[in-house]
């Protein structure tokens, strides 16, 4: 945090002048390391041993907040007969298809709720297609019927029993044998973690990309969720689980999304096959018993569809539907990257991305954008991924040539973000008004001028059209007032339209509550419903912290409705009353008959904690009074997640796909499900026992530095922060410095199946080896923001990292790989390809190495 | 990194003798040119013939005083040069004389200079012209008067800096500076005058060669680590020439009352020693000033002896 | 020209008022508590960012994170980073036990194997600054704030302030000639604003204000890392009575100064002038009688 964090760091700082403790959990002792009080080191990947072993922990010693687990959590729910756990299959839950390597997850239903048969999609090759994830965006539903629960937890097939027998062998031993983090330092977390919570106290658990970039990222995310549920850490005040965001607003590009499968406000991107129109689209967000504000998917929907088609938009034609693009698949960056290579598509547009250097596999990147008709690059600078026909690394081998590449690249100056209005949304959901603060220079345009205009040109050309495929563009509303020489598009303009209006009055909407399916409302994205209430740009509110009280309410705008903690109704017992004084965040007043506190209570105001829904009641109706997680379709916190993920109900250890040591939990290695792209241009390596594993002796992590933003394009090309790191290298032990015969400042590099990667190496006491029993297991860490453009060049991290993704997220797994370390620069050029081709012959490596198989991931044993 | 770890690792061993953040300076290298080694020479060479020429007015020994002024005027334009060619901004030489502040051995010289200049310079006019005899006469004194600060405030120069071999030698410098500027201007002007006329100078010479070996010898045993820097590299080298040369230069003196070649021969001995001197001194200051232990070591002493520097 | 202009030598009380400033302002400088700092270098881009200094074509030092090296004419903060393994065995064995930071215990041992300490450099502005003493030019001179600033439309690059410096601060720029460092944001203050280093720091590691508040402050936060048990914090620079009179900005460290690069116990070079003008008249004298002797000598 304090490498990549640092402003916000100071409050970690400040917490620590007042007595916070201070632990960090790094494979790598990092500036963050040096201001904690507890630096606890692991092997990369292996965090779900780490976090199941502090679970059991807490179980076996009974120290779970059991009030709050009771009435709030989904322990005392039980799982249906069907349900197997890893435990008794080896590592695979049940449900499991080893030919599409996916899960059918009706097994994990709750005992007495009907089985949702899910369509599996169109997967082809990759395990997940584009719908898990969209019910992992949105509070999943669940099938006809009342859960059984044993309030008592002690039924066998209760949640909670189901936990305690998933994690009994994830042992603070275990954690020892598989981490390699000391028994003591493990234990040390374990009480501190624990008697930091409770009715007096809350721990907040923050993390970021070091537990997401992995094959079971989301599973990490989870783990860590349900410690903070056992320990009643969500919706308190100081609880939580905080992800550290990353690119400024990069909260708002999922909350309005630049995801292929999600639109607004985490509904789902229309799917081919099954949403044949509204009805069957709403139905599929909204089980029939659906609880909670879910329920009123079709109202955002529809005024989702007016403020995109306006006046076009009507009842009779489904309020403009079928305009919507489907999903007919995973169309992530990397499905398309290999279909890029494979021809399937033609164009690219890149605002403000770097995936040349920044994603992972840069062959593939740059060899599938060599592949295209056209390619529109938006930055500050002329970066790798807009020169990479005529200086990316391929020039060198010979598989891109400048003559020949038929891309036509277009590079278009981008305003930065001090030349432009707009808000910007962080990791609190809280979105902050930005004023310009210069004029962008010469032909600097700002994305919101770049769309619009582009549009607005688009729509000239096709005015004339009478094509039915035309409909969508023509119909949209596009009529943002503009302003200035350059004709900018009022940003305002557009945050009133995303916050919505009352079609009627034409007033703006104050809250999502007023959304109507019928036509008479718009709004961009609902849970940003309220931005603009009472036509005011709640966003741009600055007062002074020392002017209003602690939760500061009065600083920016949070969604929903300026919530500043969600499911703020846990941070109240059963009752309505505070769990402590000291705590005391929203609570029921029974005189007025109302919620009140110091934030905006995350429930119905008038909702008396006594109230009990009416038997065959859905929305918000079926939420009882003391169900705090409103979002949920069973109004629950959900230690188990009986639907929503595609790699199982809870989270297990699986080693990552390309790891030096077999899974000692399970016959299967690697996440079954993970997604994989088998191809012979995605070679994957062999893992723990397999043969040729030895081929990649050591464990490396890609990690960034203070000094470098991530792929480079606002550090390497900007000489004074350039300046503060001039060069790229590779941070090994002294122990692994001597097992390879290298010395402080040599030449090394790294060679995977992919790729060899050159940099001097940094010979440190800040990685060490781990002592796994026997076996010492060396790690290094190389950063991942150089490439061959810029102020300071260098090879490019991500060319030695392969294309197998989270299933649930497709998100890349780049925290973890193997590699080999050798003295002296990496052969260039033709030599580089025959170097490597070596390599892949010696670990016997073709297209099918890492397809799961009898042999090599006891797949059925 | 082995080195730097052991040094880590020292850090934490409690009575270390010394540690450094990567073994860097920690006070900076003068960034002097040679040109400064060789001012504090022709300075010394200016100030001395001064004297000498003055002497020789007073003693009606005209050969001499003709050598003296020429001699003075000739390193003068020397040493000029040398000053204004070392600074950063030479265009702004004219600076110095903006004020005058007694904390500052630069300034202090530059206004001495600024009154020796032209009288020196007046003085050997003069002589060559053969005009304006007395005013050139008064001069000659006038210049010979400054001389002797000349030929010491070179080595408060030196000393008022932070670097170790100059600083803790400031109570040796200037005698070793003067006595090197009479041997030095001693051996030019055996070199010009027949012996003849040359006694003064000889005794001058000797004088001269005897405080600067003396000066250099307690410098050797008083000062300490900071001595080191006197013994070893170029400075190691230049001392050692100077003290031989120099030495050879007086015993020559001492035997060249009757041949000039010996005399010659002497007084360019004496010009050499005066000369690698000079040079000695100013590469022990860098050489200290480069390598921390200089600095770190005494300063660590003082301090775990209990007795830190008190201001005042 | 002025007779008799800025000088410190004579240890003043309040350095300003003494170098003639009557209506001084209170004093101001830097607490840089370094327990505080991350090393993220923010400092020193502010500082060039603001004071236009020159970036340098920097290469990778091997010095840990540190690619700036040394304060110096184009690096006026310098963020230093020092990896100390505290135990002394040789290469790294595997972690076991593990490597906690500076945590709770006693930095001299007590279960720290490892640290990594960071601390970022900067002018000390010295109340007895040698570099203003020996300024020829007066090109060096005491702000009323009682900083030390250089005019670089004076400078002619004499080159005496840098060797004069006891921390090795002040340099020479290649292809000026003239000498720069920190001003304490002269033009910053002047227009009552933080200094930019200062103002970026995240962490307020870098603390700016009036020289007692910030002494009040040092002291406090002392005597609370010695109650956490961090036993060899220290402050640094911040006694009045050292060798320099103390500086405006002074530090907090967790090791001794050498370690980070700090002269240990540094004096203004000038406090010994007197005694070096006594040693230099006496030698210009006996030079003088040395002569005279020569000449009478003659007369015999
Ligand atoms: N200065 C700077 N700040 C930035 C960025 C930048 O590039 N530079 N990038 C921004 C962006 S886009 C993001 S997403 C964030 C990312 O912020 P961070 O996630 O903090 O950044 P990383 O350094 O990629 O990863 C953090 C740590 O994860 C560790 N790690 C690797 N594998 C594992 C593992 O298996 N388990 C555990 N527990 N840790 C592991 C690495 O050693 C590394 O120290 O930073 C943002 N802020
Ligand atoms: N191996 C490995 N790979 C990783 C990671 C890792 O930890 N390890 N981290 C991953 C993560 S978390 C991330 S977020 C990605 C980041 O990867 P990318 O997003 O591809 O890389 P960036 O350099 O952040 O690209 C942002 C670009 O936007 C430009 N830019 C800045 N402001 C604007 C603007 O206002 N408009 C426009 N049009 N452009 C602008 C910048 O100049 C920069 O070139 O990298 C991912 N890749
Ligand atoms: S870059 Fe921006 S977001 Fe990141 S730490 Fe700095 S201020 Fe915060
Ligand atoms: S630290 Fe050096 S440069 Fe700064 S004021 Fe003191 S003497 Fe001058
Ligand atoms: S270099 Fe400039 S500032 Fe330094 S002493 Fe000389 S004139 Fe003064
Ligand atoms: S005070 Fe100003 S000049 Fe000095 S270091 Fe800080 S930013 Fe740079
Ligand atoms: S800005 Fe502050 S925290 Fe960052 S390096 Fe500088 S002093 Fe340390
Ligand atoms: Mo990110």
């Amino acid at each position: 945090m304090a490498e990549c964090h640092p402003v916000g760091f100071q409050w970690v700082m400040e917490a620590k002048a007042r007595g916070a403790r201070v632990i960090h959990v790094d494979p790598r002792f990092t500036r963050t390391s040096a201001l904690a009080d507890t630096y606890v080191p692991l092997r990369a990947g292996t965090d779900i041993v780490f976090l199941g072993a502090i679970v059991s922990y807490i179980l076996e010693n009974g120290l779970d907040f059991r009030d709050y687990v009771v009435a709030y959590t989904n322990a005392s729910h039980l799982v249906s007969e069907d349900f197997v756990d890893t435990e008794d299959l080896d590592g695979l839950f049940s449900g499991f298809d080893p030919e599409s390597c996916t899960y059918d997850p009706s097994s994990w239903r709750y005992a007495g709720t009907a089985a949702r048969s899910r369509s599996s999609g169109p997967g082809g090759t990759d395990g997940a297609d584009g719908a898990p994830h969209e019910e992992g965006s949105h509070g999943p539903p669940l099938g006809d019927g009342d859960p059984e629960r044993d309030p008592t937890l002690r039924h066998p097939r209760c949640v909670y029993q189901v936990l305690k027998r998933h994690f009994a062998r994830y042992t603070p031993e275990l954690v020892e044998a598989v981490c390699g983090t000391p028994k003591d330092v493990f234990l040390e977390v374990c009480r501190a973690w624990t008697s930091s919570s409770g009715r007096d106290r809350t721990t907040a658990l923050v993390y970021s990309v070091g537990w997401t970039q992995h094959s079971v990222g989301v599973q990490y995310i989870r783990a860590g969720s349900i410690i903070q549920l056992l320990l009643g850490n969500m919706g308190r005040p100081g609880g939580g689980v905080l992800a550290l965001r990353g690119h400024a607003s990069i909260q708002g590009s999922t909350d309005i999304p630049t995801l292929f499968d999600l639109l607004p406000g985490y509904l789902p991107m229309p799917d081919a096959k099954d949403h044949l129109d509204l009805t069957a689209y709403v139905d599929s967000i909204v089980g029939p018993r659906q609880k909670g504000f879910w329920a009123g998917a079709d109202t955002y929907m529809v005024s989702l569809l007016k403020a995109y088609w306006g006046d076009a938009a009507q009842p009779e034609n489904d309020f403009c539907f079928d305009h919507l693009p489907r999903v007919t698949g995973d169309h992530g960056t990397y499905q398309q990257v290999l279909d890029m290579i494979d021809g399937k598509i033609s164009g690219y547009f890149l605002l403000g991305q770097n995936p040349a250097v920044g994603s992972a596999h840069g062959k593939a990147q740059r060899l599938g954008m060599a592949n295209l008709d056209w390619v529109v690059v938006r930055d500050l600078f002329e970066i790798e991924s807009a020169t990479f026909w005529r200086d990316g690394p391929e020039i060198q081998t010979g598989e891109i040539s400048a003559s020949t590449c038929r891309t036509e690249v277009f590079f278009l100056p981008a305003a930065s973000h001090v030349e432009k209005e707009g808000t910007f949304t962080q990791t609190q959901r809280l979105l902050q008004w930005r004023e310009k603060a210069v004029e962008p220079e010469g032909d600097c345009r700002s994305e919101l001028w770049f769309s619009f205009h582009l549009g607005r040109r688009v729509r000239e050309k096709l005015a004339r059209s009478t094509d039915d495929r035309d409909r969508p563009i023509l119909d949209l509303t596009w009529d943002y007032p503009t302003e200035g020489v350059t004709a900018e598009p009022r940003a305002d303009a557009v945050l009133a339209e995303i916050n919505g209006f009352d079609l009627s009055t034409g007033a703006p909407l104050s809250s999502f509550l007023d959304m109507r399916a019928d036509g008479t409302t718009s709004g961009g994205c609902w849970i940003y419903t309220g931005v603009y209430a009472g036509g005011v740009n709640q966003a741009a509110r600055r007062r002074p912290g020392s002017e209003q009280d602690w939760v500061a309410a009065e600083w920016g705008w949070a969604w929903p409705l300026n919530r500043r903690i969600l499911y703020n109704r846990a941070s109240a017992d059963p009752e309505g009353r505070p769990w402590s004084d000291r705590k005391a965040y929203v609570w029921w007043d029974q005189a007025a008959g109302e919620w009140t506190g110091h934030d905006v209570v995350d429930f119905e105001r008038t909702k008396a904690p006594g109230y009990r829904p009416p038997p065959g009641s859905r929305g918000p109706l079926a939420i009882a009074g003391d169900d705090p997680f409103v979002m949920q379709a069973d109004g629950k916190g959900w230690l188990f997640a009986p639907s929503g993920l595609v790699d199982g109900p809870l989270p297990a250890h699986y080693e990552p796909a390309e790891s030096l040591v077999a899974n000692p939990l399970y016959g299967q290695d690697a996440n079954p499900a993970r997604q994989r792209f088998p191809r012979s241009d995605n070679p994957h390596q062999p893992s723990g026992a397999q043969s040729g594993s030895g081929v990649f002796p050591y464990v490396f992590t890609t990690s960034r530095l203070t000094e470098h933003h991530t792929a480079g394009g606002m550090s390497r090309y900007v000489g004074r922060l350039a300046d503060l790191q001039p060069e790229l290298f590779i941070e090994i032990s002294p122990g692994l410095a001597s097992e390879r015969g290298l010395s402080h400042l040599d030449w090394a590099h790294l060679v995977t199946a992919r790729s060899a990667v050159e940099a001097r190496v940094l010979v440190t006491d800040r990685l060490r080896p781990l002592r796994l029993g026997e076996r010492v297991v060396h790690q290094l860490c190389i950063p991942y923001h150089w490439g061959t453009g810029g102020i300071t060049t260098g090879d490019a991290a991500n060319d030695l990292v392969g294309i197998t993704l989270d299933p649930n997220v497709h998100i890349q797994e780049s925290k973890v790989g193997t590699c080999d370390l050798r003295a002296g620069r990496r052969p260039s050029g033709q030599a580089l390809l025959t170097y490597l081709e070596d390599y892949r012959r010696r670990a016997g490596i073709d297209p099918a190495t890492g397809l799961p198989t009898a042999a090599n991931e006891g797949i059925g044993t | 990194m082995t080195g730097r770890r052991q040094r880590a690792e020292q850090a934490m061993v409690p009575d270390a003798e010394f540690t450094s953040y990567y073994g860097r300076p920690v006070v900076k290298k003068p960034v002097w040119k040679w040109d400064i080694a060789a001012y504090f020479f022709t300075g010394g060479l200016m100030a001395g013939s001064s004297l000498l020429a003055a002497g020789a007015d007073l003693t009606g020994n005209r050969r001499l005083r003709r050598a003296g002024r020429l001699s003075a005027a000739a390193s003068l334009g020397a040493s000029t040069f040398f000053l204004i060619h070392d600074l950063g901004r030479p265009g702004r030489f004219a600076n110095m004389l903006r004020v005058l502040k007694p904390t500052s051995p630069m300034s202090v010289g530059s206004w001495i200079l600024a009154g020796y200049g032209p009288a020196a310079g007046f003085a050997a006019a003069s002589e060559v012209s053969g005009r304006a005899a007395r005013l050139g006469r008064a001069a000659g004194f006038v210049a010979g008067a400054m001389a002797p600060p000349i030929a010491s405030y070179t080595a408060v120069l030196a000393a008022d800096t932070a670097v170790p071999a100059w600083h803790d030698a400031y109570r040796q410098l200037p005698f070793l500076f003067v006595g090197s500027a009479a041997a030095a201007s001693g051996g030019l002007a055996m070199v010009l005058v027949p012996p003849g006329d040359a006694a003064p100078v000889r005794r001058l010479a000797l004088f001269g060669a005897a405080a600067d070996l003396a000066a250099a010898a307690s410098m050797e045993r008083s000062i300490g680590l900071s001595a080191e820097p006197y013994r070893e590299g170029t400075a190691g080298t230049l001392s050692r020439w100077a003290r031989r040369l120099t030495a050879a230069g007086a015993l020559g003196a001492t035997m060249s009352r009757r041949s000039r070649p010996v005399a010659v021969a002497s007084g360019l001995a004496l010009l050499g020693g005066s000369m690698c001197t000079r040079f000695a001194v100013f590469h022990a200051g860098l050489q200290s000033a480069a390598d921390p232990k200089y600095t770190v070591i005494p300063q660590r002493r003082r301090i775990d002896a209990g007795r830190p520097i008190q201001a005042g | 020209m002025k007779a008799f202009p800025d000088s410190s030598v004579f240890d003043p009380l309040d350095p300003a008022t003494e170098s003639g400033h009557l209506d001084a302002p209170p004093r101001v400088g830097f607490f840089t508590d370094t327990s505080l700092c991350i090393g993220c270098k923010a400092c020193e881009v502010a500082c060039n960012e603001w004071n236009e200094v020159p970036g340098g074509d920097r290469r990778l030092l091997g010095s840990s994170y540190d690619n700036t090296g040394a304060l110096g004419a184009n690096a006026w903060r310098h963020v230093v980073f020092i990896e100390q393994r505290v135990t002394t065995e040789g290469p790294s064995e595997p972690v076991e036990p593990a490597f906690p930071s500076l945590s709770g215990t006693d930095g001299g041992g007590g279960g720290i194997d490892f640290r990594w300490l960071m601390s970022s450099d900067v002018c000390k502005h010295c109340t007895h600054a040698a570099c203003l003493d020996v300024c020829p030019t007066g090109s060096l001179f005491r702000t009323k704030f009682g900083t030390v600033v250089v005019q670089d439309d004076i400078c002619n690059g004499c080159g005496y302030c840098i060797p004069a410096c006891p921390y090795g601060v002040i340099d020479q720029r290649e292809g000026d000639g003239r000498a720069w460092k920190c001003t304490l944001c002269y033009d910053r203050l002047e227009a009552d604003l933080e200094p930019a280093c200062a103002k970026a720091c995240p962490t307020d590691s870098i603390q700016f204000g009036e020289l007692d508040d910030l002494r009040a402050r040092a002291a406090a936060r002392v005597e609370h890392l010695h109650d956490a048990g961090i036993g060899q914090a220290l402050l640094y620079g911040e006694d009045p009575e050292d060798g320099v009179g103390g500086s405006a900005a002074f530090f907090l460290l967790l090791d001794r100064p050498e370690v980070y690069g700090l002269p240990p116990d540094p004096v203004v070079t000038t406090r010994d002038l007197p005694a070096m003008w006594r040693r230099a008249g006496a030698a210009a004298a006996t030079m003088a009688v040395g002569t005279v002797i020569a000449f009478l000598g003659h007369r015999r």
